[in-house]
């Protein structure tokens, strides 16, 4: 016998089932008057600095179905690769940008989308850069536990080619299903949950 | 989010999740998560900063009734129709740390066990006087409670006889984008709960009790209202105490 380490277990997961809109984005559920605006709708203001983009996609099943009861939300860095986040210890982020959004996919296309700006790069934690990037949260019904995956820039081909998450990727034609079209200001990201172009997520 | 208060920085990585004590992705008994869940496996990664940071709430955003369900939507002088509870309970990481500054959302059916929303199907009457949703962060210790009215049990399409037990569903923001958790709580006692395919996702009998909140005769407000006490365990940190520190840094 030994002394206990007296660690805890997580809670367990359980899916976010058909009404998370309830919860998460109420206004959008048409349940009004409770709070003045949903949670992580307006990411930006004035202020904020860089380069705006729009960053848009739907989340597809097995059958290639859009979900049209999924939310999404979004973490990212600031134009200088800072978090506004506590724990970002290498300087301040920009005051004027939160770096978190989250949006329901609607629910007639099933389409999501963020108004942001494009993020800088920060290192990994052997002091290599990597590629600007968005890390995604998705939870719906038939979710059991929210998924984590990373958007990348197809106008970053140079820093996601040195990008070292991107290079533990084994099957490197998988690795186009984590990087986002850009036409114009907007960004395309599509997430497969599975079959043949089924998106890497991350267990992190 | 303007104020990101006075958390302290915490930059170690999150302990590796326990995808055996999770729910798989793929549940056959839960039959939507067959075309949902992902088949190839996930990509394991420590935590960079992207996970290790995450987003902060300030008590500024709350408003007056987020964290009382019983009168967030009703009219004025009405209220919630169904048994008055409190809910309440301590969020804490793995390591037995309070964290302080978690915003908790929780939604719920109303009494009946009906969802106030466009897609639902269930005949039970909706309460005029009930939202289903409220809020509430944690304070410097990891506390949080709210009152509300215990929900009912729902039929759902999966089985042809399929019901959920009284649930309340609960999505959790820690310290770091990896803490990121949405659950449920069910009721002590209730039989429905091992007969729930949702519920039936997780394998582990301790998991399924650790989602089961105890009724506390303790917590209870004579005349008013019945307690349930429900902590929320998120993912603990490794120290950096005897980490490398990064190059350049
Ligand atoms: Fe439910």
């Amino acid at each position: 016998m030994s002394q206990s380490l007296n660690r805890l277990k997580e809670s367990a997961s359980q899916t976010a089932g058909p009404y998370v809109h309830i919860g998460l984005t109420p206004n959008f559920a048409e349940i009004t008057g409770v709070y003045s605006e949903d949670l992580g709708t307006r990411m930006v203001n004035d202020k904020t600095k860089g380069e705006r983009i729009t960053v848009k996609g739907r989340v597809l099943d097995g059958t290639g179905t859009p979900l049209r009861d999924a939310l999404i939300e979004i973490w990212q860095a600031d134009a200088d690769g800072l978090y506004n986040s506590p724990s970002e210890m290498r300087g301040t982020a920009d005051p004027n940008f939160t770096g978190w959004g989250r949006c329901p996919t609607d629910m007639d296309t099933g389409e999501f989308r963020f108004e942001t700006i494009k993020p800088g790069r920060l290192p990994f934690k052997d002091g290599r850069p990597m590629a600007p990037h968005i890390t995604f949260w998705v939870v719906a019904r038939g979710i059991n536990i929210g998924l984590h995956t990373r958007m990348y820039f197809s106008d970053e081909e140079k820093a996601n080619g040195e990008d070292p998450i991107l290079g533990r990727i084994e099957h490197k034609v998988r690795v186009p299903t984590l990087i986002a079209k850009r036409d114009g200001n907007t960004y395309t990201f599509d997430i497969h949950l599975q079959g043949e172009n089924e998106t890497v997520f991350f267990d992190i | 989010m303007s104020s990101i208060s006075n958390l302290k920085p915490e930059t170690g990585a999150f302990f590796q999740r326990d995808r055996e004590w999770h729910p798989a992705a793929f549940t056959p008994g839960y039959k939507t998560s067959v075309l949902r869940s992902p088949q190839k496996a996930l990509l394991s990664l420590d935590n960079t900063l992207s996970e290790i940071t995450g987003p902060v709430f300030g008590h500024n955003i709350l408003g007056e009734l987020d964290a009382d369900l019983i009168h967030n939507f009703a009219k004025p002088g009405e209220s919630a129709i169904g048994p008055r509870i409190i809910v309440y309970g301590r969020v804490v990481d793995e390591r037995g740390k309070g964290v302080s500054g978690a915003l908790l959302e929780f939604w719920q059916a109303n009494a009946g066990g009906r969802y106030r929303h466009k897609k639902e199907g269930y005949l039970a009457a909706l309460d005029p006087n009930f939202g289903g949703c409220g809020r509430a962060i944690t304070d410097e210790e990891g506390n949080y409670a709210f009152r509300t009215i215990q929900p009912g049990p729902y039929p759902w399409p999966n089985g042809v006889n399929d019901w959920r037990p009284a649930h309340i569903h609960f999505s959790v923001f820690g310290h770091g984008f990896a803490q990121r958790l949405i659950t449920q709580m069910y009721f002590e006692g209730d039989p429905m709960i091992w007969q729930c395919p949702i519920v039936k996702t997780i394998n582990d009998p301790a998991a399924i009790n650790g989602l089961t909140a105890a009724l506390d005769r303790e917590a209870t407000i004579p005349m008013d209202s019945r307690a349930y006490k429900f902590d929320i365990v998120l993912r603990g940190r490794r120290s950096t105490m005897f980490e490398n520190r990064m190059e350049g840094n």
